[in-house]
């Protein structure tokens, strides 16, 4: 780490320094944030290439397909979250740091989110535009990914942390966390088709708005866990 | 070993630790698996002769229904041995106990095939009934969401070279799954359904005797099957991590 943290700041301090540090190496390194967007919108512009032009069935899928991609591309910036530190050894003063471990993972979390989920997010009205979604609907749909994707950064980081220094770690990282988040692209991608069927989507932002606070107690925490198991 | 403190702390009664060594669990299993061999392949004659011969033709399904006597345990045994196992690897965790850990190991390959199992058995039963192999149905889905968390546990244990790391993050893997499980099975529940509800319920059966008895028959032998079986394996497991011990090159009659 770059500055040494004092033990007199409390949990925050430790999470702070973490997430200031994390989001100044995502800027200096704005090829990997870039790379993850541009996968994002190959995939989904590959879609009505493979299917066909049809309006219709493009507005059906749209949800679908937006989500899926959301959630690959996600798994592609995954494996860098402890990879790095991991190779370096901040890691390993991070473990041995007075700081919470837990704070630290979810500011390393947090940072993973503001570079790679929030772009997907800021980026998603454009593509719903080339699947011809109504105004509405692409309201429902940027709120669900804002919602959603966070999820997929607080489950990933506990797949990261338990394949931290694996060989093949990347391929066996999504086996493990694709599983994991099925609830999320269910609801994520059912508000939107509840809101095009004319259903109100209140039920799905709340179980969304639910799992994102379940798992922001949890994964932080487990994802520490899991850290210091890989790292023993 | 942690263990041993526990251990004399409650040798007052029963000694809850002593099969908890390898070493000792080993002969154990080895005379507990001919015992789970012969009731279950006893049950299973009973309940397939039940289930074929005795029990009466499904008014709506006609003969096709009878493939529950292979799907309904298979599915039940699937959810049941992710729980233990779940259970095996946070005992791993807590007490770390190698032998916990080797039980889940045990067991993870049997519910997997149990899963696998399920889902074929369904899909043949599928086709009669619902005219299509597949549909993405909630206890489908669920069911194979099982399988890939069963994978996944298994292909976390062998990416991780040293063994006692990989029990404990492949049992890490295992409590995040157990959680999560519930959580895809009522998301899948409300996102879409075909399947038919559940015949057993603690209310009440809407089956007729003679099919619930030869079910409960069957599922019982696969009890016994799937103790069986993952007894057979620990053993081996046990075998294979004690290799280096004197007790266990005895065993396999090395010198």
């Amino acid at each position: 780490m770059t500055s040494r943290p004092t033990s007199t700041g409390g949990l925050i301090d430790g999470f702070k320094t973490v997430l200031r540090r994390d989001l100044r190496v995502s800027l200096r390194r704005r090829s990997d944030t870039f790379s993850t967007l541009i996968f994002f919108v190959m995939v989904v512009s590959l879609f009505p290439l493979g299917v066909g032009p049809e309006p219709q069935l493009l507005r059906t899928m749209a949800p679908g397909v937006l989500w899926v991609a959301a959630m690959l591309a996600s798994m592609l910036s995954l494996p860098r979250l402890f990879a790095d530190d991991h190779s370096d050894g901040t890691l390993e003063q991070m473990l041995l740091s007075t700081h919470s471990l837990s704070w630290m993972v979810l500011g390393k979390t947090l940072a993973h989110w503001m570079s790679s989920g929030l772009p997907l997010v800021l980026l998603s009205p454009v593509l719903a535009l080339q699947f011809d979604l109504s105004a509405s609907a692409t309201g429902v749909l940027v709120l669900s990914l804002l919602l959603g994707t966070p999820i997929l950064s607080l489950v990933g980081a506990m797949g990261a942390a338990l394949t931290v220094g694996l060989r093949g770690s990347s391929v066996l990282l999504s086996l493990l966390v694709l599983p994991l988040t099925i609830p999320v692209l269910i609801f994520g991608a059912g508000a939107v088709e509840a809101h095009n069927a004319g259903l109100g989507v209140a039920g799905h932002f709340s179980l969304l708005g639910a799992l994102l606070i379940v798992t922001l107690m949890a994964a932080p925490w487990t994802a520490a866990a899991a850290l210091r198991i890989s790292m023993e | 070993m942690p263990t041993s403190k526990l251990q004399g702390q409650i040798k007052g009664n029963i000694n809850w630790f002593k099969f908890a060594a390898p070493q000792r669990f080993y002969p154990l299993a080895g005379k507990l698996v001919p015992w789970f061999t012969v009731i279950g392949i006893l049950l299973a004659a009973y309940g397939l002769y039940l289930g074929m011969w005795v029990a009466p033709t499904d008014a709506t399904q006609g003969d096709a229904y009878r493939i529950i006597y292979v799907h309904v345990p298979t599915a039940w045994m699937s959810m049941v041995i992710y729980v233990a196992m779940a259970g095996w690897a946070g005992a791993g965790l807590v007490f770390n106990s190698r032998l916990s850990s080797m039980m889940a190991c045990a067991l993870a390959p049997t519910g997997a095939l149990m899963a696998f199992l399920a889902l074929w058995t369904g899909a043949v039963w599928g086709k009669p009934t619902w005219g299509t192999w597949w549909v993405w149905d909630a206890r489908l889905t669920s069911t194979l969401v099982l399988l890939f968390l069963y994978i996944g546990f298994m292909s976390l244990h062998a990416a991780i070279d040293d063994v006692r790391r990989a029990d404990r993050a492949a049992g890490v893997l295992a409590l995040i799954g157990v959680v999560n499980v519930p959580i895809i099975y009522f998301s899948v529940v409300w996102w879409n359904t075909l399947h038919q509800g559940a015949s057993v319920s603690f209310k009440g059966t809407s089956m007729a005797t003679p099919m619930l008895v030869a079910m409960l028959v069957m599922a019982l032998a696969f009890w016994a099957y799937c103790i069986a079986l993952a007894l057979m394996r620990v053993r081996v497991i046990i075998l294979d991590r004690e290799r280096h011990t004197a007790w266990a090159r005895a065993e396999m009659g090395v010198t």
